[in-house]
């Protein structure tokens, strides 16, 4: 089971290296090595260190955020199909952004907003899933999906009636894309930290696996637990989405293809979500860069297209 | 070794009023067996005996402690509880449901070690699904996830075992093997304290029977006084005929 994480650390490092290398100037494996070295051209240098990395970092962070606050939502409501897109907390978030991109604040506060929409998403759906009775998983999907489709009719209603000049901006942030990632060190941050939390945690995870009422019986405390992996997963989220726009599948199918091959320890699958979101993200944003270089493309819809079939075809072939 | 006491406990079943009040002492070496018709609130008092649920008033005591004064990893460590039915969202094979067991033994940064792999692997063998191991738990016939259920309580080996109709599913072999291993662990030492449906599993293998009825009320007491066919025939709202074999009674259900 270590092999396993440590084959996903070198796939891991041979996709930021190619994400390095390729865009609309090839650097060639010597070139690299030049740059790393502290030589090189100057044209090399300043793709590497002031373009590149910092955009593929950021793809690592964000993708790595994503995967792991969907296995998170996915242990907490016991359904392989949550993830943050289902549960309106990326709609929460676009509102909060487009909200700013409309009334022309600037890069910053568009991060503020964006985060206290997805924070703000989160605490209606939690909130209104718990009502007065208890906070069955089935409600908490069920309203994640009714209000996921309410932010989207606000989406759609505030693109209506946005000046069409303002519209291209909105609707890359709305696809997902990592060119609006200033520096990749608070979402990579916030990714380690999280992790060497919900670690220790990672057996009471496998055993709320089972269902509460089990996992009580197991010696969990369940609620403090629950409230703990819902916070943290909604703070993964905010992060992802404040970094990177709103990206679709890679909370949903990274874990869910995790655990066909790795099973379902979480222990196991929380890294290895964080390297194998990071790889993910990191790869289509490479694709992104270059399919049609100079122009670029929204990551998100790389993710989709790639997410769409793959997932569909898992499902088919299970049960 | 542990004691479970029920002080004037009124368990919680939803719109019922208040039942008679349960005041028992569960002890080492003691096997019950929980009777009663469907909706007698059997699962509700097992549920609130291993503090998962609060009761209408009184309380659980383990020992000399109150449940609600213990943390659930305390009380993991003193009693297991199989329920009557399980969740499995996910995939998971057989010998990782067992070692689930051992969770309350392990600090958080400890993993599993050959000891415990030992013991899940022993009680396995016991429950007769050894050769099952490897297997998804979706792949299993009803039984069989019984008897892991079961294998995974041996895991955790607790001093006090409730269980949720241990003998569901399972086939007539299972059912002997199953209730010979428990009242082997009461043998040892431990609590047994279960639910049935099987008034004849009960004669045979329990020392202690509780009758719930549906109306709240409740008797207790040592099996043979309480295994009487007129309260029995009360119990269930149906006639029985007795007969006697190896020494212990058989009641065998007859339309009037």
């Amino acid at each position: 089971m270590t092999r396993s994480l440590l084959c996903l650390v070198v796939v891991s490092l041979a996709a930021v290296l190619l994400a390095l290398a390729l865009g609309s100037v090839t650097i060639p494996p010597r070139g690299l090595l030049d740059v790393i070295q502290g030589e090189g051209s100057a044209l090399h240098r300043t793709l590497l260190w002031d373009l590149r990395l910092p955009r593929t970092l950021a793809a690592f962070a964000t993708g790595g955020l994503l995967a792991v606050a969907g296995a998170l939502m996915q242990v907490l409501l016991r359904n392989p199909l949550a993830d943050p897109y289902v549960l309106g907390l990326s709609g929460g978030a676009a509102v909060g952004a487009l909200l700013a991109m409309l009334t022309g604040l600037g890069t910053l506060l568009i991060s503020g907003s964006a985060f206290a929409g997805a924070m703000l998403a989160t605490v209606l759906v939690f909130g209104l899933a718990h009502g007065t009775g208890s906070w069955t998983p089935s409600r908490l999907v069920l309203t994640g999906v009714v209000v996921a489709a309410g932010w989207g009719a606000v989406i759609t209603l505030m693109l209506a009636v946005t000046p069409s000049y303002k519209l291209p901006g909105m609707l890359y942030w709305l696809m997902g894309d990592v060119s609006y990632a200033r520096t990749p060190w608070p979402p990579l941050i916030v990714l380690a930290l999280s992790l060497v939390a919900i670690l220790p945690l990672a057996r009471n995870l496998n055993v709320l696996a089972r269902g509460p009422m089990q996992a009580a019986a197991l010696g969990v405390s369940v609620r403090p637990l629950e409230w703990t992996i819902y916070l943290l997963a909604s703070l993964l989220t905010a992060t992802a989405v404040t970094t990177a726009g709103s990206i679709g599948f890679v909370g949903l199918i990274v874990p869910h293809m995790l655990r066909l091959v790795l099973g379902n320890d979480q222990r196991i699958i929380l890294p290895a979500c964080a390297l194998a979101g990071g790889t993910l993200l990191v790869l289509a944003d490479t694709l992104a860069r270059t399919v049609i270089a100079p122009e670029q493309l929204p990551v998100g819809v790389i993710t989709a297209l790639l997410g769409v079939p793959t997932f569909l075809y898992l499902l088919h072939r299970s049960r | 070794m542990s004691t479970l006491h029920a002080r004037d406990v009124i368990i919680n079943v939803p719109g019922r009023p208040d039942s008679y009040a349960l005041n028992m002492d569960i002890e080492p070496g003691q096997t019950w067996g929980v009777l009663g018709p469907n909706g007698a609130g059997k699962t509700t008092l097992l549920h609130t005996l291993a503090g998962l649920l609060p009761p209408r008033s009184g309380q659980v005591m383990l020992n000399a402690t109150s449940l609600t004064k213990l943390k659930r990893r305390d009380i993991a460590r003193h009693l297991g509880l199989v329920f009557q039915e399980r969740q499995d969202s996910f995939p998971a094979t057989v010998i990782e449901t067992a070692l689930i067991g051992r969770h309350p033994w392990l600090s958080a940064w400890e993993s599993e070690q050959g000891e415990d792999l030992d013991r899940a692997q022993h009680a396995l063998a016991a429950l007769d699904v050894d050769h099952l191991s490897d297997r998804l738990l979706n792949t299993l016939s009803g039984g069989e996830r019984q008897r892991v259920a079961i294998a995974t309580l041996m895991t955790q080996n607790p001093d006090v075992l409730l269980l949720d109709e241990p003998t569901n599913h399972l086939d007539l072999h299972h059912q002997v093997r199953v209730m010979n291993i428990l009242r082997g662990q009461a043998d040892a030492g431990k609590t047994v304290f279960m639910c049935l449906h099987d008034l004849n599993l009960a004669a045979r293998w329990c020392s202690h029977v509780l009758l719930l009825y549906t109306n709240g009320d409740a008797c207790w007491g040592p099996a043979e006084s309480m295994l009487q066919p007129s309260a029995l025939e009360r119990l269930y709202n149906q006639k029985l005929a007795t007969v006697e074999i190896d020494g212990a009674p058989v009641f065998v259900p007859v339309s009037s």
